[in-house]
């Protein structure tokens, strides 16, 4: 039982970051149905941003809170920069284009970040310099850091700050109205490119934040981590429903649930040795005691196997039905 | 909206060309024309000199190129003349395609013997090309042990094997920590699994019960669902057979949900990095590596290299020191610099060098090669114990005995 709540609170927490960096891609893909492949490189130039303020400012001795904040607000406003930049010079020239150009912009801009990264970053993995305490708190035999809790806390309230700017203000009105017909928007007197680059802008801030709270979690940060980021977090995106934001939330949350769970269990689901009759059948192979089919390295492997299940029964994802409501 | 295309297109292929960039031409040799009475023998040394481990390259490098040095300062004699060794340098990039294209170069320009390449993965697709050719190979960094299983007279190595690394630090866990039950963690690639087959086997014989293999991948950062599951099984030790990067989060997230456990690592993961990746986590960390430390080799060869090149040596600079001294030794004592006369002396070896007695078993491999064990202490790696031919000896005693 300990290990299935320990199990929950490590899915939790990775969870609520892909929801973040899934709100990125739902929202880009509510307002211009683009799958904005480089948001996982946004998030990759945020954590890099913040080692490398991190890094200058921990010998400093000033808090390590205060040195984690000042990384997260300088890695906004350059994320905010790059997402501002490829909405601008690479997706607004080719938004009457076919969807696959965008599309395939989209790569190649993922691809470009990357590189560039290299070059500024170089290819090593890079250490986040360990400057958190980690203090643990016993919950019912799982245990859980002040560093988790303040992921999941932040993450809430990004993603409650973003209901509120998309439901409340009316840049929101704004942007599900772009969402909805951006033509009829247009007339209505929306400044549409204004509304799209804020949709970008906004996303990438969310990117950046993800980025912060991935790096200082694991501790390591390398030029390739948005690629694989990226796409669980784009699965995760999917299985809510791609274009809208509680969708995102939600299949953020419990994809790292399923993958947390799935990584914990498959190797003793697995374990043909397990099952009596297999065993008698394999013979000699049990005399050890195990034979794993699948082991924990399959992890990454469940984001996607989720992605195919819904794409084949529910390709509009869990809460996809409420098309309208797109922003 | 042509100019903003073009303007991209550009800075792709701008960044497209800076990757390709740094396929750097391979450093040239200095090769000066010898005086017209000396015989003049070539010696060739590969190594990646570009790329991210470029510092182990130039310093593997530099410990046989002292060598060459030394010898040619020494006025050797082969065959009653004096001969001019000439060092050929080669860059390989630790990249097993331009591994082969250098050793064929080195092969054309008619070496007498080659030092290196560093990486198993350069050496064992180049050690064919020096076996057709009959060039005796001596490597003194690379430990993957397939590199002399292949049967090839010509090649050697100076150093250890990963499957004498692997029982190394697996006895040393059983002895000092005597665990009862030990997890083994591997992240999936050729020498992360042997090594941690390796130990698994050791272990085994001990009679100390190992849990199932768990397993991550070399990109795996995200550890907690293995490490919560192995903290329900409440293991005294845990292996992982794996890299820096992926073994310091590990450790790392270990502690964050309290296991208490020894955590133990292969030489991919025994770097001072671990206190980076790792934090104050690391401090107690148990890892081996093949060879001895070079602030265990020989002082004279230390002095000597520390006045040479203004640094001290980085890892494996003794190794490939002797590596090219033994070639030099064969070659004097087959009083002939012809691979195929000296060869067979080289075979037979016996000779005292920077890292200690070598002489060579029918396979290449050194007999007796020593491990080290080693342990984080306050952000440093520090050697605690030298393994050799199965005996413990304490890091301290050893280095007294070897002065």
């Amino acid at each position: 039982m300990d290990t299935f709540l320990q199990q929950l609170v490590n899915g939790l927490t990775a969870g609520s970051v892909y929801a973040v960096v899934a709100l990125g891609y739902t929202m880009v893909y509510g307002i211009i149905q683009l799958i904005n492949f480089a948001h996982g490189e946004v998030v990759m130039i945020g954590a890099m941003v913040a080692f490398t303020v991190i890094n200058a400012l921990a010998p400093t001795g000033l808090s390590p809170l205060a040195v984690v904040l000042v990384g997260t607000a300088c890695a906004i406003p350059v994320c905010m920069l790059v997402g501002y930049s490829m909405e601008r010079l690479a997706y607004r020239p080719l938004r009457s284009a076919p969807r696959l150009a965008p599309l395939i912009t989209a790569i190649g801009v993922s691809i470009l970040l990357q590189h560039l990264a290299m070059l500024v970053w170089s290819r090593n993995v890079l250490a986040f310099p360990q400057i958190i305490d980690n203090t643990s708190y016993t919950l019912g035999g799982a245990s859980i850091t002040n560093v988790q809790l303040a992921i999941i806390a932040v993450c809430v309230a990004l993603m409650g700050g973003l209901a509120l700017l998309v439901y409340r203000t009316q840049l929101g009105t704004a942007m599900r109205a772009t969402a909805q017909n951006p033509h009829v928007a247009g007339l209505m007197g929306v400044d549409v490119n204004r509304v799209i680059a804020a949709t970008f802008v906004i996303g990438a801030a969310l990117g950046a934040v993800a980025g912060v709270l991935y790096g200082t979690y694991y501790g390591v940060a390398q030029y390739t981590m948005g690629s694989i980021l990226g796409l669980k977090a784009f699965s995760a995106a999917v299985l809510g429903g791609i274009g809208n934001i509680p969708g995102a939330m939600l299949g953020g949350v419990l994809l790292g649930l399923v993958e947390a769970l799935g990584a914990g269990y498959i190797g003793d689901l697995s374990d043909l040795c397990a099952y009596g009759w297999i065993a008698d059948l394999m013979g000699e192979q049990c005399e050890a005691g195990h034979f794993i089919l699948f082991g924990s390295n399959y992890q990454d492997v469940f984001a996607f196997l989720v992605l195919i299940l819904v794409l084949v029964f529910r390709p509009s994802g869990l809460l996809g039905e409420r098309v309208g409501d797109r922003a | 909206m042509n100019d903003m295309k073009l303007g991209i297109t550009l800075i792709a292929a701008a960044v497209a060309l800076a990757a390709c960039g740094e396929q750097k031409p391979a450093a040239k040799a200095e090769a000066k024309p010898a005086a017209p009475s000396a015989l003049e023998v070539k010696i060739g040394h590969v190594g990646p000199l570009t790329g991210g481990i470029a510092h182990l390259g130039k310093d593997n490098e530099n410990g046989a190129r002292l060598a060459v040095e030394e010898a040619n300062a020494a006025r050797t004699r082969i065959d009653g003349k004096e001969v001019k060794f000439t060092f050929v340098a080669e860059d390989d990039q630790a990249d097993p395609k331009t591994g082969t294209t250098v050793a064929q170069k080195l092969v054309d320009s008619k070496v007498a013997g080659v030092v290196g390449h560093l990486n198993s993965g350069t050496s064992i697709p180049a050690s064919p090309i020096y076996n057709q050719a009959g060039i005796p190979v001596i490597s003194g960094s690379a430990t993957n042990p397939k590199l002399t299983e292949q049967g090839f007279k010509t090649q050697f190595r100076v150093v250890g094997r990963d499957d004498q690394q692997g029982p190394a630090i697996a006895s040393y866990l059983a002895t000092t920590k005597k665990p009862k039950l030990v997890a083994v963690i591997d992240d999936a690639t050729a020498y992360g699994e042997g090594i941690a087959n390796e130990v698994e086997k050791t272990l085994k014989a001990a009679n100390i019960k190992v849990l199932p293999r768990e397993k991550g991948t070399d990109k795996t950062t995200d550890w907690k669902a293995v490490l919560t599951k192995l903290r329900g099984r409440n293991p005294d030790a845990v292996f992982y057979g794996g890299m820096d990067a992926t073994g310091g989060p590990l450790l790392k997230q270990g502690r964050e949900l309290g296991i208490k456990a020894v955590f133990s690592f292969g030489d991919g993961a025994c770097t001072d990095e671990m206190t980076k990746l790792a934090g104050p986590a690391s401090d107690g960390l148990l890892c081996s590596q093949a060879g001895i430390p070079p602030q265990a080799a020989d002082k004279r060869f230390l002095e000597a290299y520390k006045k040479r090149f203004n640094v001290d040596p980085i890892l494996y600079a003794p190794f490939t020191y002797d590596a090219a001294n033994l070639l030099i030794a064969a070659m004097q004592k087959a009083n002939s610099a012809d691979p195929k006369v000296y060869l067979p002396a080289l075979q037979k070896i016996d000779f005292t060098g920077a890292t200690g007695k070598i002489a060579f078993d029918e396979k290449g491999d050194r007999k007796d090669a020593e491990m080290t064990i080693f342990t984080m202490k306050g952000g440093k790696i520090e050697p605690i114990a030298i393994i050799k031919g199965g005996k413990t000896t304490p890091y301290a005693e050893f280095v007294k005995g070897a002065k």
